[in-house]
């Protein structure tokens, strides 16, 4: 071993001094650990959802989607009902909160002054932040008692001969659970298409102007063809939240297990069918059929989440994430 | 999506209606706005009006009264809430925090990809899904419904929400800073844990406000775990109460007196989140991206 200068040695030893022992493998595996609990846990939902249900699967066969009789009493256990409730009032909701939250988001990024566009946008997003709770609560003393009162009461006298508007309207049932939906709804399906619509590059803006159109053919031409993928998104993420929305439904669709195509009717969602019956399930086969409707519920949600989320990453990366913030 | 503007599109050579198109349009776009916002004024004055006269300090001091009876208060959903969201915040952000750092500093971009991919799946699960979950692995094992299972079920809905925002923060730290820690040669570990992670400290720590927020309103998944509770309950292996929960109890009751609490309650529940979200969004607005 031939002698270093003495300044060499110096920095070996101190690079030896600094030399990584354990401390980064330590850390990178904490962190893939981190990430695999991830993984980990939406297998161990799909696993430990399906695990609970299996009683029910065994009993109910395949009948179970199209079944219509929910009687817990003589074990008959038919989910047709929830989920017609859940199609019913989630794409109802969708679509009007898409017509809202599109023109929102619309007002927002093309019309509005920023000093009057920050404020509603502001408390757009603060829909968002009030639980799901305290919207049933207002739901079932503010809203159905007005809709009753000043539309649905009106609706049946004049249009009471179409399916849609037959019954007695008691303003608890399918029109509340959907207006309500609908806004909470909103918040995601705004937040979204206004990143969407502010992420088309101005030079579509210009194009259209240059050629002599008017401010809202610029957003028929110019903006809303190329945020179009966007806004799909914005409205399929808006979709999983409605369908996946428990509390508010279950206080104001009346949890009556019919499939009816009046606004007035009571009805029921899978989730809130869950929520609302899980407690009093005296039978194990009373619980587990309650899951397999939640095994079922989760399969839906999970793959109308990634169709979304795909379809929106393409157009804007923040996007999903203001979502998740709203 | 690379439309591109199509002069066809723009029909007739009628300039009058085509503004009075125009004004329609940007009317009903306005409308849209408006229609947006009374929601919100609307719930906020009837929690207001409604809960602020029920607002009192046996509310927050005693425990319910016997069905019908009125009088008592919701203090074991009060302590409730405090303990499960506490526990929940606990369990769920260290796991999510070092998630974000993973796909921020140590995955590749495909890595990076996928598991950004997995939290936003995670997060859209609907949280009644989540209480099931929590439901089959902590509370069929235990054989009861206990106050841990709610939390477990909180620190999962809290998962996604604070790895994403650490994510994003974690991409607000210049490179530079990363490499002058490197040029000192420091290790990546030691540069993330001691340079990078304090830097982006208060956006994280917003992100955090932001999810307890999200899990303080919580009520599905908490209904099969920790099942509510008349009574203040000290232990975490027992059912315990919480706001959201009695909320839906009193609300869907009876009782006039159920009632007024429970708009009382709101009035509680609203406050907190609301002085959460809006402490998180004026530090968020002050950070840049991830706040607009």
């Amino acid at each position: 071993m031939t002698a270093l200068p003495a300044e060499a040695r110096r920095v070996r030893t101190l690079l030896a001094e600094h030399r990584p022992r354990h401390g980064e493998s330590l850390f990178r595996g904490l962190v893939v650990l981190a990430s695999l609990t991830v993984l980990a846990v939406i297998a161990g939902l799909v696993l430990v959802i399906a695990k609970e249900s299996l009683l029910g699967i065994a009993h109910n066969g395949v009948a179970f989607l199209w079944g219509t009789t929910w009687d817990p009493v003589h074990s008959v256990f038919g989910a047709l009902p929830f989920i017609y409730g859940t199609i019913l009032t989630a794409t109802s909701a969708l679509v009007l909160a898409t017509l809202i939250g599109v023109g929102v988001a619309l007002f927002l990024v093309e019309l509005a002054p920023g000093w009057l566009a920050r404020p509603i946008g502001f408390m757009v997003e603060m829909l968002a932040a009030i639980p799901s709770v305290v919207y049933g609560l207002w739901g079932i003393f503010v809203l159905a008692p007005w809709l009753r009162a000043y539309v649905e009461a009106p609706l049946h006298d004049r249009l009471g001969a179409l399916p849609f508007f037959s019954g007695n309207p008691i303003g608890i049932g399918n029109m509340a659970a959907i207006v309500v939906l609908t806004i909470m709804v909103l918040p995601t399906v705004a937040a979204v298409s206004r990143d969407v619509i502010a992420a088309v590059p101005d030079s579509q803006r210009e194009a259209a102007l240059a050629i002599g159109a008017t401010r809202w053919e610029m957003i028929r031409v110019g903006v809303l063809p190329y945020a179009r993928s966007g806004i799909l998104g914005a409205g399929i993420l808006g979709l999983a939240r409605g369908v996946g929305e428990t509390m508010a439904v279950t206080m104001v669709i009346g949890n009556a297990p019919t499939i009816s195509p009046s606004l007035f009717a009571q009805g029921y969602t899978m989730a809130s069918v869950i929520a609302n019956e899980f407690t009093e399930a005296t039978t194990d086969l009373y619980r587990s059929s309650l899951i397999e409707i939640g095994l079922l519920l989760l399969i839906i949600t999970l793959f109308i989440n990634a169709v979304a989320r795909l379809l929106v990453w393409r157009v804007a990366y923040s996007a999903t994430s203001r979502s998740l913030l709203a | 999506m690379s439309a591109t503007v199509d002069p066809l599109r723009i029909p007739g050579r009628n300039i009058r209606r085509r503004r009075a198109t125009d004004r329609v349009m940007g009317a009903l776009l306005a409308v849209a706005a408006v229609v947006a916002v009374v929601p919100l004024v609307l719930v906020f004055a009837y929690v207001l009006i409604q809960g602020l006269p029920a607002l009192n300090v046996p509310l927050l001091t005693q425990s319910p009264m016997p069905a019908g009876f009125p009088g008592g208060g919701v203090a074991p959903a009060v302590g409730g809430t405090l303990v499960m969201v506490g526990l929940g915040t606990l369990l769920g952000t260290p796991v999510a925090v070092l998630a974000g750092i993973y796909i921020r500093e140590y995955a590749g971009s495909r890595g990076a990809t996928a598991i950004r991919f997995l939290v936003d799946v995670l997060a859209g699960v609907p949280t009644i899904a989540v209480g099931l979950f929590a439901y089959g692995l902590v509370v069929v094992p235990m054989g009861t419904f206990s106050a841990i299972a709610g939390a477990i079920a909180l620190a999962v809905i809290i998962l996604p929400i604070v790895a994403r925002v650490t994510d994003e923060m974690l991409g607000l730290v210049p490179g530079s800073v990363r490499e002058a820690a490197y040029a000192l040669g420091i290790p990546p570990w030691k540069t993330i844990v001691r340079v990078v992670l304090p830097a982006a400290a208060s956006g994280i720590v917003t992100g955090i406000l932001l999810g307890v927020a999200r899990i303080a309103g919580e009520t599905a998944p908490l209904i099969f775990t920790a099942l509510g509770n008349q009574r203040v309950s000290t232990s975490l292996t027992e059912p315990m109460d919480a706001l959201p929960l009695r909320i839906w109890v009193y609300a869907t009751g009876p009782y006039d007196s159920w009632h007024q609490q429970a708009w009382a309650a709101s009035l509680l529940l609203v406050g907190l989140v609301l002085i959460f979200s809006l402490l998180t969004r004026f530090v968020l607005r002050r950070r840049g991206p991830a706040g607009r």
